[in-house]
């Protein structure tokens, strides 16, 4: 666990531009020793995945904070699928209702992590998730 | 200079405190101790056990001084809301401009007297509604303007002499000013009676809110373009909106918040008067706007330092000789952020002390958020008790019947100076490490933003700082139960519809004719921006036809995130 830190991508999709919550999440994920990209403002779901598959990463992290999770979320899980990286872990950050939050867990979403999630439940919760799915 | 006490008496009181702390305050603390070592307000100013006339002896009287007269620290007008309350302005919009148009319409039937308009990403960003960015953005966090045809919906049977329209928008704000005088012209009003505001904050963009399209100068420029347009055709209207709000929700404290909304107006003030406007021309029409948190105290003694240094910075520093650009006013609005998903009927609670802190603070317009805001954008039922709470406060709590009737208490005089030293200290800061600009760039403001916003998050984690329903008092078998703002699946087709419709009809060699003015405009920096925009906007040219030529003139901004 030590000599293989948890490698996470973390990324802002759409164009709102509210990046309190993911750069909190930047920091308390490096903080807690992991491997931390963060892509920046205004990417598309291609853009995201193609970093990802490229960095390799344990964790894809994408932060919402504009309502469009139900176009963005499908749109990156297919890509993920396209590219045969469907084993990446794929989180959701941001405010949405609830039933959004739902219905992105049933369709392969790995957490929500909405507002006023303690940082340190964020940490626990990756390595739980990337604990439970194993080696690759 | 004559102090509220002399040397003896403060001596005196300083004497009796000492023995105060000795005697009572000992015994007592042999018995139960405080509930924490050391107290500080939310913007970690420390906090005194008690206050007296020795806190506030150093501060000379004419700095408390009176309401509507220099430096305003207790008020910019000489009677505030003995005259007339504060406009109760919430902000609106979603959809298109019809939908945004029937909960103006709502909002002023249940008594609003000011409206404001939120406009979706796209808009924001200078997207037209059919462009692949746009795509699940339409109409979804605010309405969907691309065309003149879509304002006029927006504003359709509102009287603009009657109702100020506030319109939050940056990057783009130049383009729906545009729109709003071409519309008011082809509905023959007088530009000079009409009020309202745009943000136009692009500063405060770069620093926290990060919706920018056009690198930093020619930006600035465009700002500097609306300032400088309506100082000379639209008296009334505010062409800027300085903005600590969204730096605030960015992460940043209080005291952060005042003093980098005021680095980004010397700036702004700079680069008008640097086409030879004097800042007795525009100054007067400077607007700000605030957030109101939930340390109440620490907010009314921002808001009165904010004005007070407002008055010295543009008298001492710019040389203003017309106390109406001295008098900083100002628009409010509560804390989103502090908004909560859990127990969310508590928000009504919060948002009510915000509000409460923004009326001591003499707002003169103000903003109460929505209880379903942690959820999604506000329903109808969330705004009109919203609004309700505003009414409340300014119609039954009596708290308006006298001018700031928190002056003359210690601890919010004594805070008040602390704020104002304080901020002095960070603009001097701001200068001596080569300005604003500078300081954006080298991401200065975003580092110590992002800085305090993880802070908060470790204090909230730890209970440092409670949150009631998140940190402390949480209910664990809470079901939420609320009914949310649903979004028409309809509105991207409707929308589209429409600037297809524009695109159809307009006249394309005259719009390419407009188009190609409009790039010698932007490459001429002494030029004004605003006469072709109007042109365009009239001759159907839509956001995305403005915006996309002149990304070929000065490029895109991106930005280098730091955390």
């Amino acid at each position: 666990m030590a000599t293989n830190p948890i490698r996470v991508l973390l990324a802002k999709v759409g164009l709102d531009g509210h990046d309190r919550g993911v750069k909190v999440v930047a920091r308390a994920l490096r903080d807690a020793g992991m491997d931390v990209i963060y892509t920046g403002l205004h990417r598309s779901p291609e853009e995201v995945v193609t970093a990802a598959v490229q960095e390799d990463v344990d964790v894809l992290g994408v932060s919402l904070l504009s309502g469009v999770q139900m176009t963005v979320f499908p749109r990156i899980l297919k890509l993920l699928k396209e590219r045969g990286a469907d084993d990446m872990i794929v989180v959701a950050g941001g405010v949405m209702p609830d039933e959004d939050a739902a219905a992105l867990r049933e369709m392969g979403v790995a957490a929500i992590l909405l507002q006023d999630t303690p940082p340190q439940e964020i940490v626990d919760t990756l390595r739980r998730l990337v604990e439970a799915r194993g080696e690759r | 200079m004559s102090r509220l006490l002399d040397e003896r008496e403060v001596a005196a009181l300083q004497e009796a405190v000492r023995s105060w702390e000795e005697n009572e305050v000992k015994a007592f603390l042999a018995r139960q101790a405080e509930r924490r070592p050391e107290f500080f307000t939310t913007g970690d100013i420390p906090v005194k056990r008690v206050y007296t006339a020795a806190d506030v002896a150093d501060i000379p009287p004419e700095d408390f001084g009176l309401p509507g007269r220099y430096p305003f620290t207790r008020g910019p007008y000489p009677t505030m809301y003995r005259s007339r309350f504060w406009t109760m302005r919430q902000i609106a919009g979603f959809g298109t401009g019809e939908d945004t148009n029937r909960r103006f319409k709502f909002l002023i039937a249940q008594g609003q007297t000011g409206i404001s308009t939120d406009f979706d990403m796209p808009t924001l960003m200078g997207y037209d509604s059919d462009h692949p960015m746009s795509e699940g953005e339409v109409g979804r966090e605010g309405v969907a303007i691309d065309t003149l045809a879509d304002m006029e919906a927006l504003l359709d049977g509102i009287d603009l002499e009657k109702i100020s329209v506030s319109m939050t928008i940056n990057p783009t704000a130049w383009i729906l000013l545009a729109m709003y005088v071409a519309l008011a012209q082809r509905r023959g009003y007088d530009l000079n009676r009409l009020s309202g505001t745009i943000q136009a904050d692009i500063l405060k963009e770069y620093m926290a809110q990060k919706e920018f399209i056009y690198p930093i100068a020619p930006s600035v420029r465009i700002v500097r373009d609306c300032i400088t347009y309506c100082a000379r055709n639209m008296k009334r209207y505010n062409p800027i909106n300085i903005s600590g709000y969204h730096i605030s929700e960015a992460g940043a404290s209080p005291l952060q918040e005042a003093a980098f909304t005021l680095a980004n107006l010397v700036a702004y003030v700079g680069e008008v008067t640097a086409t030879g406007m004097q800042v007795d021309e525009f100054a007067p029409r400077l607007a700000f706007f605030f957030v109101s948190q939930a340390d109440l105290f620490e907010e009314v003694a921002k808001f009165r330092a904010l004005r007070r240094c407002y008055a010295k910075i543009m008298k001492e520093r710019f040389g203003a000789r017309n106390p109406e650009s001295m008098r900083l006013r100002f628009h409010c609005q509560t804390a989103a952020a502090t908004l909560t998903k859990p127990q969310f009927q508590v928000n009504i609670v919060r948002t009510t002390l915000q509000a409460l802190s923004a009326v001591l603070g003499g707002c003169q317009s103000l903003h109460t958020n929505g209880y379903d805001e942690a959820f999604a954008i506000p329903t109808e039922d969330a705004m009109r008790l919203a609004l309700r709470t505003q009414q409340v406060i300014a119609e039954e709590s009596g708290v308006t019947n006298t001018i700031d009737p928190l002056g003359g208490s210690y601890y919010v005089e004594a805070l008040t100076s602390e704020y104002e030293r304080r901020i002095f200290e960070i603009l001097d800061e701001v200068d001596r490490r080569g300005g604003t600009v500078r300081l954006i760039e080298e991401g200065w403001f975003q580092k110590q933003i992002a800085d305090f916003a993880y802070e908060t998050a470790l204090r909230k984690q730890s209970g440092e700082k409670p949150v009631i329903g998140v940190n402390r008092y949480v209910d664990g078998a809470e079901r939420h139960g609320i009914e949310t703002h649903p979004y028409d699946p309809t509105t991207a087709e409707r929308q589209i519809a429409r600037t297809q419709r524009v695109r159809r009809e307009r006249d394309r060699a005259r719009l390419d004719a407009l188009l190609e003015q409009l790039v010698a405009v932007a490459r001429d920096e002494s030029a004004n921006i605003m006469p072709v925009t109007i042109d365009l906007v009239k001759a159907g040219a839509t956001m995305g036809d403005i915006v996309e030529r002149l990304k070929r003139v000065w490029g895109t901004y991106r930005e280098n995130p730091v955390f």
